[in-house]
Order: structure tokens, then sequence, then C-alpha cells
């Protein structure tokens, strides 16, 4: 297996280390826009065969303004060095795509889990996966136009996280908004890191 | 969503989906040569030296667009499938067979078990904050 920086020295072309963080929640939460807030592609959908299955179920009830169904997985880009690049993938909003998400969080480096305090619910699923699975993830309330505000404290009290789980607001619009939630993804992921190589080191 | 008018509307172009289906562009595989299945952020580089004169009869178009795009830059196997847009199943077969030739090379199939070394993860941070 070739691994990262590549020694063929025939190519002056490093082989570039590809990262990637999931942006998970309900439907509607977000997870598209903050992907295209930081990608420097306009965000690209990749579609497994069954993705138009369930169209006209999709629930929009309490969610405005949403006329497109993320029925398969949109990813954005960011290339932080020539050598080092960084992908976003949004998770199938579907709770019958969950197949899908065990391939998207091999070898993540960590989630962010969209929360919509109007149907805070959507994300249970979510904070459970990437708990059972260990995953370094970071909850974003997403301070819709027109929604309630609530404390972060509240929010996690309500999706009962473990205290060392960084809950913030953000406005997934925003770039500067959207940059501080990845950068705490990446943190909570090194501080999770640095507790297992603890661990096994005795 | 669906109205009473759209049952009986007729599909056109895109909305009447692909003509050629998916799977016929890799012959009804559904499983690529290599073994493990190819990771989503997997890079596929194209070999700059065999693959300027690719003229094997056995590749199709979709073969030839993936050496094409890769050899410009090197492409995630998610990406090809965007920019193809082909499911990323299909990629994955397509891949297998330009491994299988050597037309191409995959830069870490699978992902690893284990996060990247703290040094990675700080030059994540590093270049997201300059960003």
């Amino acid at each position: 297996m070739v691994f990262g920086h590549s020694d063929r020295g025939r190519s002056s072309v490093v082989d570039p280390v590809t990262l990637k963080i999931l942006v998970a929640g309900g439907f509607g939460a977000g997870k598209t826009t903050l992907v295209g807030a930081v990608s420097e592609i306009k965000p690209l959908r990749t579609e497994e065969l069954l993705s138009e299955v369930g169209r006209p179920v999709d629930d929009i009830g309490g969610v405005e303004a949403k006329t497109t169904t993320t029925v398969a997985m949109d990813f954005g880009r960011i290339t932080l060095r020539e050598d080092l690049v960084l992908y976003l993938f949004g998770t199938p909003g579907q709770d019958r795509f969950w197949f899908l998400w065990d391939e998207l969080a091999t070898g993540a480096l960590g989630a962010v889990v969209l929360a919509d305090t109007r149907r805070l619910e959507d994300c249970f699923a979510a904070v459970d996966y990437f708990e059972r699975r260990g995953i370094a993830f970071t909850v974003a309330v997403n301070c819709f136009d027109g929604a309630t505000r609530f404390p972060e404290e509240t929010v996690r009290d309500a999706l009962d996280l473990d205290p060392d789980v960084p809950v913030m607001l953000c406005d997934v619009r925003q770039r500067e908004s959207t940059k501080t939630v990845l950068i705490s993804v990446v943190e909570h992921a090194m501080k999770i890191a640095a507790e297992q190589r603890q661990a096994a080191g005795g | 969503m669906s109205g009473d008018g759209e049952d009986t509307a007729r599909w056109f172009d895109d909305a009447a989906g692909p003509v050629v289906r998916p799977y016929a562009m890799t012959r009804g595989r559904t499983r690529s040569l290599t073994e493990e299945k190819l990771d989503l952020i997997a890079v596929v580089i194209a070999d700059t030296l065999k693959s300027r004169s690719v003229a094997d009869q056995t590749l199709s178009p979709e073969h030839l667009d993936i050496v094409e795009l890769s050899r410009e830059t090197p492409q995630s196997v998610a990406e090809l499938a965007a920019e193809l847009d082909l499911p990323v199943g299909v990629v994955r077969v397509l891949i297998g067979d330009l491994l299988h030739a050597a037309l191409v090379r995959v830069s870490r199939p699978v992902p690893p078990a284990e996060l990247p070394d703290e040094w990675i993860l700080r030059e994540v941070i590093n270049g997201l904050r300059a960003l």
C-alpha cells in the first residue's frame, strides 16, 4: 500500500494526504450549507443508485425553505497545503441511509453534528452513532432565523452529552463560524488521540 | 411533493434517468478487481509515462476519462464520481480495472484504522485557521 508521501522518485508530485470530516444532522439542518461555506469548490454530489427512492415521503414539517433533499453525499474540499487535503462529507440525512454511514465514518478524522433546536431529536441518532464508534464530534447548534436561541448548556443537557464534547452556537452560512466549528472537531480529535495513546502506553 | 399532475407528467432529459444504465459501463460488475473497497478519499494518480498512450481497446470512454482527469491532478474517488456523474460503486469498479491494467495507482486505498499523527492534525488546525 502506498501511504502518504510516496518515495517513487519518478514523480515530482507528492501524493496528497487526504482526510475527511463528516457533517451530520437532521434533514434540513444545514449540512450542505456548512460544506459550501468553507469548501473551495461548489459542493459536489456523489450518488448511490438508490438515491431517489424515498423522495415523496421526506418529512419537511417545521423546516421551512428547504426545497432539495440531500439524498446522497454532498462534499466539499479544502486544500490546506499542496499535499494536505481535507474533505467534508455531508452524511445522508435520512435514517434509511445509515448503511452508507459506516463507509463514510471509517477513517474519518471526526464529525460535526449539526443541531436544529426546532427539531433537536433529529440529531440524537448521529450523536449516538459517533459516541458508539468513539469518533470525535462537536455539536454545532445552527442558529436559524426565527428559531429560539438556547444556551449551549441547555442543548448539552437535552442531548445528554459527555462533558468533554464541545457544543457551540454557529451560523453555518458564515465561513468564520464554520471554520471555528471544524477547528474544534480537530482539536477534540487530537485530545481523544492523546488520551488513547496514554491509555495504550499504560 | 408528488402532486396529482406529476404522476402523468412525462420525463424529459435528465429526469428520465441515464440512457445507459450505470452498471452497463462495468458490464454488470458491482465488485472491482481490487480486494478492498476503495475509500471515497483514496487518491487516484495516473502514471504519467504509461497512460500517455492508452490504446487499449478494452477500455471504455469512462475508463479513459478517469485516466485523463487523474493525470492532470490526483483525484479522490469521490471527486471522480462527481465529475463523471456516475455512482460511486461504478467508479470503484472502473478504477479497479485501471489498477489491474497498471494505468493508475491509488494512494492509501483503504482508510487507516487510526487517527493520523499529531503533527498532521496540527497542520490541519493551522491550515483551517489560515483560511
